[in-house]
């Protein structure tokens, strides 16, 4: 699905990304760790398409196609989601039609007829019910006054609608507190499917014991240093982020 | 129109005022014809002012002086068409709905009925003429004309407008619309709609004035309204100021508070090429609520300027006011929000917000806080925003599949929704989203 070869990118000359690889298959959740300042966000923005960074070398080919050439919105279609870090507030603007608006855009490419405000509800209610969340966020302005916690809520909850094909969750579990946690991960879990794929960037491994990865990539100064299964995780939260930047550790 | 011509501006209004008066201007009542009298001489001392004057610094109202003028005498321009008025009139004010053609009341195009006892809703002149008294304990008593040009030249001219008196204890619940429609004829007028809205203690009562002009064309309103609110009463307030594109548009709102009483001024500025709006309120009894909440939505070379005065005269008040603007085209947009803390006033909790979303290189916003505060015990913020769409926010939405267009479309609307989310009657929020959801769309395919 996802296919990331030697990713150099970096904001005003400033290398952040230093030669990324990473192969995602359909069904797969990997997580993304590292220390801060690692590049965890960076990759993350950086296939979000945020224009802020520039990629100067390197490729990112999505389901076949050169995800770079494409622009934000045409990602978004084609079935690339992110879960922001800081979730943007969008004052006076519902997030019922908020996510409506989004919901129809990627339906138009998909060629499906765009849902009327009726149409939308009855999908949102499917939606809500499939992970266990009710419809209190809807009413209110996108993300406006909302919690930390509510705003993280309401970026998986526009996953929950949206269905992306690959899934990125930016540190979705910074500032929440163990209840909230467990809710979004459980949500997360439900939206699980053998035909889309999520890559969930943390810092801590506290998330992990809720998402189980398939992989865990440990990142540090711009470079994937070790790869492993979920265990990785666990040795990661024991023993800290230093050992694994040890040129030992790299090839072992 | 040699003559007239020759004349300075002021001379002009002076002697339009002297024919007007002489024209035994609806047999006035000796105390309106000295209030009016008082007032030319008011408007004659100070004159139109002038961009040196620091309450006029960015608003010139040059165009309005040079322009001949002549005094509106009702639907000279014919009557507005029924498919007009439909555009204009809430259908929940049915009942309680009174228009005015060119500052004149129109009985045909009116509908008033199922009032409760002592409730008058009508017009000014009638009120005049069936209740003087009434109006002589209220009328120009709020609205001060002292350093108020256009305020003082209204009240010269004052002569029709909305009437609305609620009694104590009266809750009416359906709200009442106070409509002026302007049909321009062949040459520029002007019309001075004065509007009174007294609502006695522990009433309860929403007004909606709207000034609309569906065919266009160039004339100036100049507009009053004064509103009171008695001790434990409510009004709610909307002004919806949809004039032509190329009108000239100057008004002033003032109101008084009693205590506990709630009121909330919701003045929406879409129309006019210069809009001119001062609103002054007075917090004059302890432990009032005051909001206001306002937009305005400028394109092309529109010009709009709001002042606006909260006066917190007596303790344990608080004040919200919030003012968005989006600027688009070469328009300007100017925000005033003084707010004055009387010595003595403590306890006052005030806060303000001004945000202008400026979405062209050309359009202008300038916002300008003053705050006055001669109380120790008070709580008082304000802020301002000026600035283009918010790249974070565009990336936001964008990353959700919208494109540049939609989202930038979303995040106007956006501005001008937070605004009108704050109203309270459905069918009149309605007409506003989709007044500012065509405009909105209409430039997006322009562009």
């Amino acid at each position: 699905m996802l296919e990331i070869r030697n990713l150099h990118a970096g904001v005003a000359g400033a290398e952040i990304l230093r030669g990324i690889d990473l192969t995602v298959r359909a069904g797969e959740v990997h997580a993304i760790m590292g220390p801060n300042g690692s590049g965890k966000s960076t990759l993350a923005q950086v296939l979000a398409g945020h224009p802020g960074y520039e990629v100067t070398a390197g490729s990112v080919t999505y389901e076949g196609k050169d995800l770079l050439g494409l622009a934000p919105e045409e990602r978004a279609r084609e079935g690339v989601f992110l879960a922001f870090q800081y979730p943007v507030e969008i004052r006076g603007v519902t997030n019922a039609y908020f996510l409506r608006s989004a919901l129809n855009a990627i339906r138009r490419q998909r060629g499906l007829e765009e849902l009327d405000p009726v149409d939308f509800l009855a999908v949102l209610d499917e939606k809500l019910r499939a992970i266990g969340w009710d419809d209190s966020l809807m009413n209110r302005p996108v993300n406006d006054g909302f919690s930390g916690g509510e705003k993280k809520r309401n970026e998986i909850l526009q996953m929950a609608v949206l269905e992306p094909k690959l899934a990125v969750l930016d540190e979705t579990d910074s500032g929440l507190d163990i209840d909230a946690l467990k809710t979004v991960a459980g949500a997360v879990n439900k939206l699980r499917r053998p035909d889309n794929a999520t890559v969930v960037v943390t810092h801590y491994q506290r998330l992990l014991n809720y998402i189980t990865p398939d992989f865990v990539h440990v990142l540090a100064d711009g470079r994937i240093v070790k790869s492993g299964g979920k265990e990785l995780a666990h040795e990661l939260e024991a023993r800290g982020y230093d050992w694994t930047r040890e040129p030992a550790a790299v090839e072992a | 129109m040699g003559v007239i011509e020759a004349t300075s501006p002021v001379e002009r209004y002076v002697a339009q005022y002297e024919a007007f008066a002489g024209n035994g201007a609806g047999a006035a009542p000796a105390w309106l014809a000295e209030l009016r009298r008082a007032a030319i001489g008011r408007f004659a001392a100070l004159g139109f002012p002038t961009t040196r004057q620091e309450e006029w610094r960015f608003t010139s109202v040059e165009p309005i002086a040079e322009t001949v003028f002549a005094l509106a005498h009702g639907a000279d321009g014919g009557e507005p068409s029924p498919r007009e008025m439909l555009s204009l009139e809430l259908c929940e004010a049915r009942r309680h709905l009174v228009v005015f053609v060119n500052g004149r009341y129109s009985p045909a195009l009116s509908a008033v009925a199922g009032l409760p006892p002592g409730v008058v809703i009508g017009s000014l002149a009638e009120g005049l003429r069936s209740d003087p008294q009434l109006l002589e304990r209220y009328l120009g008593r709020h609205a001060v004309t002292e350093l108020r040009p256009f305020a003082a030249l209204n009240t010269a001219f004052l002569h029709d407008g909305g009437f609305v008196y609620v009694p104590a204890r009266v809750v009416m619940e359906e709200p009442i619309q106070l409509l002026f429609v302007t049909v321009p004829g062949a040459a520029p007028i002007v019309s001075h709609p004065r509007c009174l809205v007294v609502v006695e203690r522990l009433s309860r009562a929403s007004v909606v004035e709207t000034y609309a002009a569906p065919r266009g064309g160039v004339y100036w309103t100049n507009a009053v309204t004064e509103i009171v609110v008695g001790d434990g009463a409510r009004v709610d307030y909307y002004r919806v100021q949809r004039e032509s594109e190329r009108a000239y548009h100057v008004a002033t709102t003032h109101s008084v508070q009693g205590r506990d009483s709630t009121l909330s001024i919701h003045p929406v500025a879409l129309g006019a090429l210069l809009a001119r709006h001062d609103i002054a309120t007075v917090l004059d009894g302890e432990n009032g609520l005051c909001t206001l909440n306002g937009l305005y939505v400028l394109g092309g070379r529109q010009h709009a300027d709001h002042h606006t005065t909260i006066d917190h005269a007596k303790p344990h008040c608080e004040s919200h006011e919030y003012f968005n603007g989006v600027l688009d085209g070469q328009s300007h947009g100017i925000f005033n929000g003084r707010i004055v803390v009387r010595p003595g006033a403590q306890r006052t909790d005030s806060k303000q917000t001004n945000n202008n979303l400026v979405l062209s290189e050309q359009a202008r916003a300038d916002s300008q806080p003053q705050l006055e505060i001669y109380a120790d015990d008070v709580k008082c913020t304000h802020g301002a925003t000026l600035g283009p769409i918010d790249e974070k926010a565009m990336f936001y939405l964008k990353s959700r599949g919208l494109s540049p267009a939609e989202a930038r479309t979303l995040l106007t609307y956006g501005f001008g929704a937070e605004i009108i989310d704050r109203m309270g009657i459905a069918p009149l929020q309605a007409q506003l989203d989709r007044i500012i959801r065509h405009r909105l769309l209409g430039e997006a395919q322009a562009a």
